[in-house]
């Protein structure tokens, strides 16, 4: 009995979320009339702004990624080495975007970093680039840093910092040659949520007026029939291949580690 | 062995240490803290630069405060309805007796859906439940119901908060179900030795326990909501005025001929999402005692 009612309301549950699934890869196939084709596919992939955008995003999401990186792992490495009574402060800070609307965020920017400002970002291109790229490294942040916070947690930071140092490694060897390698696992699977983030994000591009694959997304549902299904399908198939892998690297990481 | 003790030698020189975290100090002052602060401040002056509470005033305005209790509505029903789903479909499969093998299916697709929210979300519903969608003409040819005779329309309340449970439900699963696993076996039997019936220990026993983390759950699926942007406007376009796409149309072209008053805007925005996220906090703190 108590199965049964499990059974049903798991399954009356997926039901909801299978069926938008369902309608949105329907749709994105029924193109051609009376018919099931790859017609909007064709379409889509044929589009060259389909392929500025689409590129644009996967390149700023690999530079957030890099930055991100570049960022996070030396400060969670030095919170967890020499202060790490400041860890709560600093965990509590990187969870900010969660609770500041990103709407807010970048209005925030628009504003503090406009032509008329001391850091006038908005009025080259480039700059706009960078201010997106940070916005996102921003947007980011609590999922960059909880994973590598907490791929610093399985090792001993202290004991291999003190042996790098006296093999005579810098800071430089030790956190490129000993720390990175050891919460790569950590790193790739903060990479992945970034990716999906990044790639599907619609608010800052489109405030900032960048050619992100967001902002198209939305321009092409207002001009266009079934490409903005297809494009939502192909969306969706990043977000899942980024959370599987995403998956499979957290998995692949428990066998990797003897336990202690 | 976890949180070792810092070596000695950064306690003599503590004032350098500090410079390791300079770059990330500086990343957030600017792109996060001065952001926030400048919307915070020019909530409260005048264009010339003066203090004044006139922005925060200018919100209570027929229209601005509708578009505030409209996203009010849309996050508070579209987290308890998630909240309430989302805790059943976790139940069902930690406690309902399911083969254990779907738990981590499961996660893993919260994780995906909780992501997949934005513009694609949009278009996903609308092929499903818009007027051309799959559910609604399926129902509409087999059973004869219209739901648009019925008063259904995907760019409303309610179209809106059932777009928005796709990522809600997801998250409060992902929230909860670590929760419901922490529940210990001995607390049941300890109920039922006592002679509690089912009733009793969900409701004297489990759930009092679970309560702090389910009502912070809603407390972040509540700021989830209210601040979501893409999803509503690719839906909607303009024609529900909820608070994120009138702060959007605001910033795009000053819709609200006053730019101080956008800043107010954002400014109640943060105040909403900063009260539902404190709630949040505190009642994690509250529910981390039980459940460790």
């Amino acid at each position: 009995m108590r199965k049964a009612a499990s059974w049903a309301i798991l399954l009356l549950g997926m039901a909801y979320f299978i069926l938008p699934l369902i309608g949105m890869v329907e749709f994105s196939l029924s193109m051609k009339r009376g018919e099931y084709s790859f017609e909007a596919y064709r379409v889509v992939l044929a589009d060259p702004r389909f392929r500025e955008t689409f590129m644009y995003s996967v390149v700023m999401a690999l530079l957030t990624i890099a930055f991100g990186v570049f960022l996070v792992v030396p400060t969670a490495f030095w919170v967890r080495l020499k202060m790490p009574w400041i860890r709560p402060y600093i965990e509590f800070v990187t969870l900010l975007p969660l609770v500041i609307p990103a709407i807010v965020i970048v209005f925030g920017y628009i504003r503090l970093y406009n032509t008329s400002s001391w850091l006038p970002l908005t009025g080259s291109l480039t700059g706009t680039n960078a201010l997106l790229l940070f916005g996102y490294m921003t947007l980011s942040l609590p999922y960059m840093y909880r994973a590598i916070d907490t791929g610093l947690r399985t090792i001993d930071v202290a004991t291999l910092t003190e042996a790098a140092q006296s093999l005579g490694a810098g800071w430089v060897t030790i956190l490129a040659k000993v720390i990175l390698p050891n919460v790569l696992v950590a790193v790739l699977s903060g990479a992945f949520v970034t990716f999906a983030i990044v790639m599907g994000e619609f608010t800052l591009a489109a405030l900032l007026n960048r050619p992100a694959f967001g902002p198209y997304l939305q321009l092409m549902g207002a001009n266009r029939a079934y490409e903005p299904f297809a494009l939502s399908t192909i969306a969706f198939v990043i977000t899942w291949a980024c959370m599987g892998l995403l998956n499979l690297v957290t998995r692949f990481s428990k066998f990797d580690k003897a336990p202690r | 062995m976890t949180d070792t003790p810092p070596p000695v030698t950064a306690r003599r020189r503590l004032p350098l240490t500090w410079l390791g975290l300079l770059p990330f100090g500086l990343f957030i002052a600017l792109f996060l803290i001065a952001p926030t602060m400048k919307i915070v401040i020019g909530a409260f002056q005048t264009p010339a630069g003066g203090f004044t509470l006139d922005n925060i005033r200018g919100l209570f305005t027929t229209s601005i405060l509708n578009s505030y209790w409209i996203s009010i509505k849309i996050s508070f029903a579209s987290s308890a309805i998630g909240c309430l789903i989302g805790f059943l479909m976790a139940a069902a499969v930690v406690l309902g007796g399911l083969p254990k093998v779907i738990r981590s299916p499961l996660m893993t697709f919260s994780g995906v859906a909780s992501n997949f929210a934005g513009v694609p979300l949009a278009f996903a519903f609308l092929a499903t439940l818009g007027p051309l969608g799959l559910v609604t003409v399926f129902l509409r040819t087999e059973f004869g119901i219209n739901l648009r005779a019925m008063g259904f329309n995907i760019l409303s309340f309610w179209g809106l908060t059932i777009t928005y449970l796709f990522f809600q439900i997801p998250l409060m699963i992902l929230i909860i179900t670590p929760a419901l696993e922490g529940l210990r076996r001995d607390w049941r039997e300890a109920a039922e030795c006592l002679g509690a019936s089912a009733v009793q220990y969900w409701r004297m026993v489990a759930l009092p326990i679970l309560f702090p983390a389910i009502l912070g759950t809603f407390a972040l699926l509540f700021a989830n909501a209210f601040g979501a942007v893409a999803t509503a406007i690719a839906l909607t376009g303009s024609s529900l005025n909820i608070v994120p796409i009138m702060l959007f149309a605001q910033i795009r072209g000053d819709v609200l001929g006053n730019p101080h008053l956008g800043y107010a805007m954002a400014f109640g925005m943060i105040v909403v999402t900063g009260v539902a996220n404190v709630v949040y906090i505190w009642l994690r703190v509250r529910s981390e005692r039980w459940l460790k």
